[in-house]
């Protein structure tokens, strides 16, 4: 049977619970058609680059699927008339990748640098209350006489 | 002809043919998943980056534009950056 990548984008109203019924779902249809779902990932709600459907943010899922092509076009033809489904693409490919997509594997590490700033801060904090504040206090209110 | 092979020879800055980065061994996968990869071959503007200035193979390259248009579909990659 041909092997196939099936991503699909869902409203960014509906709950993330709502996103793994909806793969269970459509788990059951390619299941009815004698295929098989051999991977499948949710990717959260990921930001759009564009409006699509009046969506700015959408849930994404991808589905590695092994059936033949009449199950996915039933999957199609039940995510053409769901609400939900705002988009969705069936790519066929020669073999499905094993482990997790590129998707999942990335990490960002912005929040490191966020910390370390705020920990300055809160040192300078203290050596100016120590015994230096009056000192300077005094001095910035001569200038000012 | 003789103008072109005399550029040829006396050229000061000679630089390097790149290689493709998608050819050779490690190589990385051209994937339309990995919007981290191929957001290094689209413009600033959006565009896709073309393969005499990024040095892609030929036959990657069209990979690669397939790749992008991929993801744009998919909300991943923008058709337009302004």
């Amino acid at each position: 049977m041909p092997l196939y990548e099936h991503v699909f984008l869902a409203r960014q109203d509906v709950t993330a619970q709502q996103v793994e019924e909806m793969i269970a779902q459509y788990k059951g249809v390619i299941e009815a058609g004698n295929g098989s779902i051999k991977k499948e990932e949710y990717w959260g709600v990921k930001s759009l680059t564009y409006r699509i459907r009046k969506n700015r943010k959408a849930h994404m899922a991808l589905l590695n699927i092994d059936a033949p092509a009449a199950a996915v076009q039933e999957m199609e033809r039940q995510m053409r008339i769901s609400e939900d489904v705002i988009r969705f693409m069936t790519v066929k490919v020669e073999e499905l990748e094993e482990g997790p997509s590129a998707m999942m594997q990335k990490r960002d590490r912005d929040e490191r640098r966020g910390d370390r700033r705020r920990d300055r801060d809160g040192e300078e904090g203290g050596n100016f209350g120590d015994d230096n504040a009056p000192a300077r206090d005094g001095e910035q209110n001569e200038g000012a006489n | 002809m003789a103008m072109g092979a005399q550029g040829g020879a006396r050229r000061p800055f000679f630089r390097r043919r790149k290689t493709c980065p998608f050819s050779g061994e490690n190589a990385p996968k051209i994937d339309y998943k990995d919007t981290k990869l191929l957001q290094r071959y689209i413009s600033e503007r959006g565009k896709i980056v073309p393969a005499r200035i990024s040095a892609v193979s030929t036959l990657k390259q069209r990979e690669l534009a397939a790749a992008i248009k991929r993801a744009r579909f998919l909300g991943l990659l923008p058709y337009v950056l302004k």
